[in-house]
């Protein structure tokens, strides 16, 4: 017998304690869940970490009002077999208040308004700590967040004045009106999640499996179409083989194209490929710190 | 496709962890970058990220360290703030770097790295040898327990790659650690720019016999490091489902933090003393026979007694110290100096408590080792030796013997932040 973990039972390990730090450190914690491959991860690991018991937490899911029909579709199916309790927030709300406007032209995009939606949420539901499937591997900012990380009363991050971390010990301590953000998988790579899906049979939605689709090109990245994509007159609809690397909003997520159809070629295709997922995310490429800033006011 | 991502090998990998040392200027953003990029774990548009923000900044060559300062402000000030965690596979083995500034005012970077860690990686300039921050940066690895330690001796090609000058730093390396708790000490020449003894074999180099960094991080041995012997199981919630299927369930959910448990043990919950027999180790997946460090699973007693949240299960026949009285060495990280007298919140496995500071017994200087004893300002990035007494007892081992129940947090009770890091003695 060896006494020694395999990397992607030690990393499942881990993320199961901190699941259940959150849920002995917090009086009122939520799992934001946005029918991605890194929430439903989290979410399998949350059940996991709480069997035979149940989740102790609802399932947050900020809805842009944006979102491919079957990331909707998947999370229903999921909250329904599970009896887990969804909360959804609604974009279409603040807009509706006056809390925030759409943007306008052709790269309009809901994703920065989630900002707002996610942390009224927050507040609405008092929650006071919020577990994510955040990745420090997914984007430099990112590299520097904590498994803990502290937000004021604003839902503001401030990457300067951060709490140390050290061993597995961690403070969830906060004053009235501060929450937290908590990210389980922070140690995990696109590989491990890719990995343990297949390993633990999790279903995701159909949309991360090659698939013909009617899509669009626009500065050379390939666009679902659908009811609230504005495309320019030369914009042509085609239909191509493709498959998306992650899962966002409509009008921020890229399809690549390709003929991988289950769990063992996605993980061929992710091993050979020389971009990162978020290369597919136009929303990181505004600018060269567009997360970190997004990150500061309050997005995950 | 490569071998490290076929699902068969790639289940069977472990991890190493290990924390990157080093002063300004001598090579480990480069080094770094090296074993990032030749892992392949550098993907195209990061790179091309990074070629842009070089051109924004200016000079010709891309500066790989842009990969790893991710922050704004870091990257304006071309300095490195915070601890920033990287990852790389090989066919053998998972990597997690995490990579910390050398400034000398982020002691407390280089301990929350290396608080986590197995292996350290400690960058000496072979031009210069030992200098004050490879003391410093040794004496945290040591501090830390950190059992592995790989001094790569950088920019061999700035001195004609030298046997000689080699052999004299590892002497004066050889000396300086063997005052140090480190069990395990490497030394490997290296050009981290020419990736000679990187990932290969250094041509210019034919004196040295020695394994390459890469093979090295792939080959050392770390599932000893681990405590094995002391049984320690902090509880961290309770399971009971209350369901029909699952009526009188009531599990302990937990990470192990040291010792191997085994259905049928006799053990002790820490603080009552009750004693019982383990009925049943139980996961998602199944019971199973044994559980060990880092597993996170739930124990099943056989008789019913009250246990919760801050208990220990331990075996019978071998308990850790219960006290509230505790000698440790402690790292500041805190604008506002320790308070003697002060009273704090302390963090300690799952166990909260409060604890007063009793003494500050000396200051460590990093650079020389020296105790100071008449210096008991401690200030942020301080190292220092002091007792306490808590409110209530805690479950202890000395930080040397287990990190796990070895390691306790300060936390100020009126901002909430951390402010102090301690390794009990």
């Amino acid at each position: 017998m060896k006494y020694n973990l395999t990397h992607l039972k030690e990393l499942e390990s881990e993320a199961i304690f901190i699941i259940r730090e959150v849920a002995a450190q917090f009086e009122n914690p939520a799992l934001l869940f946005s029918g991605g491959k890194d929430s439903i991860v989290c979410y399998h690991l949350a059940k996991k970490a709480f069997w035979p018991g149940k989740v102790p937490f609802p399932l947050v899911h900020v809805d842009t009002g944006h979102n491919f029909p079957e990331t909707i579709e998947f999370r229903d199916e999921l909250v329904k077999k599970d009896g887990a309790e969804l909360i959804v927030g609604l974009v279409q709300d603040s807009i509706d208040q006056g809390k925030v406007s759409e943007e306008k032209g052709f790269n309009a995009s809901r994703n920065g308004l989630q900002t707002v939606t996610l942390l009224e949420t927050i507040e609405n539901n008092k929650f006071d700590a919020c577990m994510g499937g955040a990745r420090r591997d997914e984007e430099k900012a990112r590299a520097k967040e904590r498994f803990f990380s502290h937000r004021d009363e604003f839902g503001q991050w401030d990457p300067k004045n951060q709490r140390p971390e050290l061993w597995n010990i961690f403070n969830g301590m906060k004053n009235m009106g501060e929450n937290f953000r908590i990210f389980p998988i922070s140690n995990w790579t696109e590989m491990d999640v890719w990995q343990y899906i297949l390993a633990e049979n999790i279903d995701l939605p159909m949309l991360y499996f090659s698939h013909e689709r009617e899509v669009f090109m626009r500065d050379g990245v390939i666009y679902s179409d659908g009811e609230f994509m504005n495309k320019r007159p030369e914009e042509k609809i085609e239909k191509r083989v493709v498959r998306f690397r992650t899962i966002g909003d409509m009008t921020c997520t890229g399809a690549v194209e390709s003929p991988a159809d289950d769990l063992t070629k996605i993980i061929e295709e992710v091993a050979a490929t020389r971009t990162t997922e978020r290369g597919t995310r136009s929303d990181d490429k505004r600018s060269e710190a567009a997360m970190e800033d997004r990150k500061k006011q309050g997005y995950f | 496709m490569s071998e490290s991502n076929s699902t068969a090998g790639y289940l069977d990998m472990e991890l190493l962890r290990f924390t990157t040392a080093g002063s300004v200027d001598d090579g480990k953003s480069t080094l770094i970058g090296r074993l990032l990029y030749d892992s392949k774990a550098i993907f195209q548009d990061q790179m091309e990220a990074v070629e842009k923000a070089s051109k924004k900044i200016g000079g010709g060559e891309v500066n790989l360290a842009l990969l790893t300062d991710g922050l704004r402000s870091e990257r304006e000030q071309g300095i490195t703030i915070d601890v920033a965690y990287r990852y790389f596979a090989t066919p053998k083995r998972k990597f997690i770097i995490a990579d910390t500034p050398g400034h000398i005012q982020y002691t407390r970077n280089m301990v929350t790295g290396a608080s986590t860690a197995n292996l350290a990686i400690i960058l000496v300039d072979a031009r210069h040898g030992l200098v004050e921050q490879t003391s410093r940066h040794s004496f945290i690895a040591s501090l830390l327990g950190i059992k592995h330690v790989v001094y790569c001796i950088n920019k061999m090609d700035l001195v004609d790659f030298s046997q000689e000058v080699f052999d004299k730093i590892k002497t004066q390396l050889d000396d300086f650690s063997s005052k140090l708790e480190i069990s395990d000490v490497r030394y490997i020449p290296m050009s981290a720019l020419l990736g000679d003894n990187v990932v290969d074999r250094s041509k210019n180099m034919d004196w040295y016999q020695g394994s390459t960094l890469l093979y090295t991080l792939e080959t050392v041995h770390i599932a000893s490091d681990a405590n094995h012997v002391d049984c320690r199981f902090p509880v961290q919630t309770v399971i009971r489902p209350q369901t029909a299927e699952y009526h009188d369930y009531r599990g302990y959910a937990g990470r192990v933090a040291g010792g191997i448990f085994k259905k049928g043990d006799e053990i002790a919950v820490l603080p009552s003393g009750f004693t019982s027999k383990i009925a049943k180790i139980d996961t998602y997946d199944g019971e199973i026979e044994e559980a060990f460090p880092p597993m996170s699973c739930t124990i099943l007693l056989e008789d019913d007694i009250d246990v919760s949240r801050g208990d220990m299960i331990v075996r019978v026949n071998n308990q850790p110290d219960v006290s509230q009285d505790h000698e440790m060495m402690i790292c500041w990280m805190s604008q506002r100096p320790i308070q003697l007298n002060g009273k704090y919140t302390i963090k300690h496995t799952s166990r909260d408590a409060r604890c007063i500071v009793k003494d500050i017994k000396y200051k460590v200087d990093i650079n020389s080792l020296h105790r100071l004893e008449d210096d008991k300002e401690i200030k942020m990035n301080d190292i220092a030796r002091i007792s306490i007494r808590t409110t209530v007892p805690l479950f202890t081992d000395r930080y040397q013997r287990n990190r796990n129940t070895g390691s306790i947090i300060l936390i100020d009770e009126s901002t909430n932040e951390t402010v102090g890091a301690g390794m009990i003695l």
